[in-house]
């Protein structure tokens, strides 16, 4: 091996080689704590994978492909059913820098540049041999849309059905949007009775029959990982907060999709839970020192999620609460599944307690108690092109936040999936610009 | 606002000039006038695609719909709430209310069509708190029956805040009226539409368009009496027919194309045989039944007496099968796909409609507009070279 050679150490091994940079003191300390829960992690969503290649090969499984918002992953969970998310499929392939072929296939085929890159890389890789680094992703048996808020789930499932000719129900879940914030009566009699009718196509297509005890033993899965969820969200209450509710959030969000209602995914929440109590009573943070915290509003840029952290990082600024790990269930004010009531709270879940099914202006209250209770000096808007759903109004947003309640926010644009949409020098000037003006006011305040 | 009143609309042509005036009002004259001429009235906007006017109607207040700026406003204020890619209707619809040209408006109703939508009608929760909001979530299972009853109870809650608004009840009877009234009025288009098909050289898409959303800015009991004149009128005009392409033009249901593009479309040798322009205004394909309970017959009409539109997400039958069965039935040469610039169900649309194109061999062509342009040489060219190689093939 030559000697100008430089090779960074993998983060799994523990001794750094000789003749080579040590690396950092902060990135080891990182490596350390996400290691247990981080390896639990890939273990399990491994698996996950396996269970979709298999079913690709025709090994077996009914594949339900599903939205991560407000689903009813328990019923599908009490057939043996599959749960296939289009959208985890698309922000692995950004993540792993795989989503701008996938993107520009679709757009060649008529999708536009101004759609929203999750479809268009879904898309792409369905027309384009469904294999991932991580799985083959099977073609869907059935395709049940929740439509909880978000209109381009309607387009994105009625595209798959014309390109797969798979049974598809349109679960149709109203909006939030009485004065009171609640659904009425009738909304929820309209889901209840949906999510019977989705029984009996259930029962067709698996030959079961619906076992009622089973759901109830699910939703009561569902519940103790919903209250671990809640219960870990609350630990970065504390200073330091034990871990970045943005960043490292992602790393706990894929098994609250994906295995939630299982004994899985219960024991990865208990042991993230424990780890990251652990963390908080030792008054450990991922950085070395907390100097700033911030609420942070909108889905990451996942093919530049490193390079997105270090913006933040290098002023110590943490990230205490995020919308975007709400968008699969918001359970840290009170909602909890109920398995003596499973279909009126797996209903009550779709309805009220997820982020793309609420107003706008209940994701600004959702904020405000973020900021207030979870004691934030900042709100970071990270308005993404293709999510109009989270973007279109965030200047309203700013206004609100910035000239009612005197809140210092910051408010950038980027893209979640399509790598092209991401202006670095220009991100981290306003990043930079942002920090250093809540420094000096800090300086201020104390003289 | 011109010397013209409603009084003095005899004849097609003063109707066509007295709707060119009124659509291009910011100011909304003819409505404010309605409001000043009796004691207590009231005003309800709402935004494209579908309202149940006859909900406003019946509780005695006038229905308006408004369908942003056009390119009679500038965006000063509502571009910094909203990104630049985000479509225009949205930041005009905002700007009309920032720049206090809704005022007189007593509410706003919005509904399920999109996201940008959905969330513009939070800002103006939020922006205007004197106005009362309404949302209205269209159901999205067509394949179940409760969709209808869930929709029937959508209507009923959607009915008590006007109530509350215009200070009386709507009782069967009023909703009835109101009904009736406005079947007359979507028959009146229907027959006008069969004109167009059938002898596009009587009355021209700019014409229909015109005439069409007009309704949306006066009384309706003015506007029955406009349009039914009108449609005796139209039959008897004499105009050649001109050697020019027969087209159908999907795509433009919410934000809408200047009426100048229009014009410029059939001048560059198009006969637009039909369109989705205005879409919401024209959506029972027959009458409404007039039954004991009005909310279920509208509520019913929704899902089974309607159009095909995109933003119904109707899993019934494939995205395009209607366009194509339109195609067909009319006897067309082409399809025109206009899109809103930044149009999200538009453009997602427009990815299937190529591939019905496509599969079912439909000549068409793909153009992108937005509501304030003044200039259409591009679209003028794209369409005249288009029309070339159709008329020379």
């Amino acid at each position: 091996m030559a000697n100008d050679q430089l090779i960074m150490p993998e983060p799994s091994k523990g001794s750094s080689p000789q003749k080579v940079p040590v690396a950092p003191q902060k990135e080891q300390k990182k490596t350390e704590y996400q290691g247990k829960m981080h390896l639990l992690q890939k273990e399990m969503i491994g698996r996950y994978y396996d269970q979709l290649t298999a079913c690709a090969e025709g090994r077996g499984g009914k594949a339900v492909y599903m939205m991560i918002s407000g689903n009813p992953v328990e019923l599908i969970q009490a057939f043996d059913m599959i749960p296939v998310y289009p959208e985890v499929n698309a922000l692995q392939l950004a993540v792993k820098k795989q989503s701008l072929p996938f993107i520009l296939q679709a757009e060649e085929m008529g999708y536009s540049i101004d759609n929203c890159a999750y479809v268009k890389a879904d898309i792409g890789m369905y027309f384009g041999g469904r294999k991932t680094p991580f799985a083959t992703i099977p073609k869907p048996d059935l395709i049940l849309c929740n439509y909880v808020g978000c209109n381009v789930y309607l387009q994105w499932f009625e595209h798959l059905q014309e390109y797969s000719g798979a049974e598809t129900y349109n679960l149709d879940i109203p909006f939030c949007r009485t004065e009171s914030g609640e659904p009425t009566p009738e909304d929820i009699a309209y889901v209840v009775k949906q999510l019977e009718e989705v029984i009996v196509v259930c029962e067709k297509m698996t030959g079961m029959k619906f076992d009622y005890k089973k759901l109830q033993r699910i939703v009561g899965l569902s519940a103790e990982t919903g209250e671990l969820w809640s219960e870990i969200k609350k630990l970065t209450r504390r200073r330091p907060a034990p871990f970045d509710a943005y960043f490292d959030s992602v790393t706990m969000m894929a098994p609250l999709y994906c295995l939630r209602g299982t004994e899985d995914g219960l024991r990865f929440f208990e042991e993230a839970y424990k780890e990251m109590k652990e963390k908080a009573d030792r008054q450990e943070g991922p950085l070395p020192e907390e100097k700033f915290r911030f609420v942070i509003e909108g889905p990451p840029p996942w093919p530049h999620l490193r390079t997105f952290r270090d913006m933040f990082s290098r002023w110590g600024a943490v990230a205490v609460a995020s919308t975007y790990s709400t968008v699969g269930g918001l359970w840290e004010f009170g909602f909890k599944h109920d398995p003596q009531r499973p279909l009126e709270s797996i209903a009550m879940h779709m309805l009220r307690w997820n982020l793309t099914n609420r107003s706008m202006l209940q994701r600004y209250q959702q904020i405000k108690s973020y900021v207030e209770d979870w004691n934030a000096d900042a709100l970071v808007i990270h308005s993404v092109k293709s999510c109009r759903l989270f973007s279109a109004g965030q200047g309203d947003m700013r206004e609100y936040f910035t000239k009612d309640l005197g809140i210092p926010t910051l408010l950038i644009e980027s893209d979640l999936e399509d790598p092209r949409y991401f202006a670095e020098a220009q991100l981290r000037n306003r990043v930079d610009a942002f920090f250093e003006s809540l420094e000096h006011k800090r300086l201020l305040a104390k003289h | 606002m011109g010397l013209m009143t409603l009084a003095d609309l005899k004849s097609l042509a003063s109707t066509l000039d007295f709707a060119r005036e009124v659509t291009v009002d910011v100011e909304y004259s003819e409505a404010k006038q309605w409001l000043a001429g009796g004691a207590g009235r009231k005003a309800i906007g709402y935004f494209p695609i579908y309202t149940p006017v006859e909900l406003i109607h019946a509780t005695g207040m006038l229905p308006l719909g408004i369908v942003g700026g056009g390119n009679q406003i500038e965006i000063a204020h509502a571009d910094s709430r909203f990104q630049s890619f985000v479509c225009s209707i949205v930041k005009s619809t905002l700007e009309l209310g920032l720049t206090d040209r809704l005022k007189f408006l007593s509410g706003m109703v919005f509904h399920s069509i999109c996201d940008p939508a959905r969330n513009l009608s939070s800002v103006f929760e939020r922006n205007f708190p004197g106005m009362h909001i309404e949302y209205i979530h269209f159901p999205q299972n067509f394949a179940s029956k409760s969709s209808t009853v869930y929709l029937e109870s959508e209507y009923r809650r959607i009915l008590d805040g006007l109530e509350k608004v215009a200070g009386r009840k709507a009782l069967a009877d009023d909703l009835n009226r109101s009904i009736s009234l406005y079947n007359r009025i979507r028959a009146t288009l229907r027959s006008l539409d069969k004109i167009r098909v059938a002898s596009p050289q009587l009355l021209s898409a700019t014409e229909s368009w015109l005439l069409t959303r007009l309704g949306m800015l006066i009384a309706p009991e003015d506007y029955i009496q406009v349009l039914e004149r009108a449609l005796a009128e139209v039959p008897t005009r004499s105009a050649r027919l001109k050697d020019r392409i027969r087209v159908i033009v999907e795509g433009s249901f919410c934000e809408q194309p200047p009426i100048g593009l229009i014009e410029c479309l059939e001048e560059a040798g198009c006969y637009i045989l039909d369109d989705d322009f205005l879409r919401g205004w024209r959506w029972f394909t027959s009458d409404v039944p007039i039954e004991g309970n009005p909310l279920h017959a509208l509520a019913e009409s929704y899902a089974d007496r309607s159009v095909s539109n995109g933003v119904k997400h109707d899993l019934r039958e494939p995205k395009a099968a209607h366009m194509v069965r339109n195609f067909r039935e009319t006897k067309a040469d082409a399809v025109i796909f206009m899109a809103a610039k930044f149009c999200e169900p538009a453009l997602f649309d427009y990815a299937l409609y190529r591939r019905a194109f496509e599969e079912q061999k439909i000549p068409h062509l793909f153009l992108e507009f937005e509501e304030k342009a003044w200039i259409y040489d591009r679209a003028r060219s794209e369409v005249e070279t288009f029309v070339e190689s159709l008329l020379f093939d």
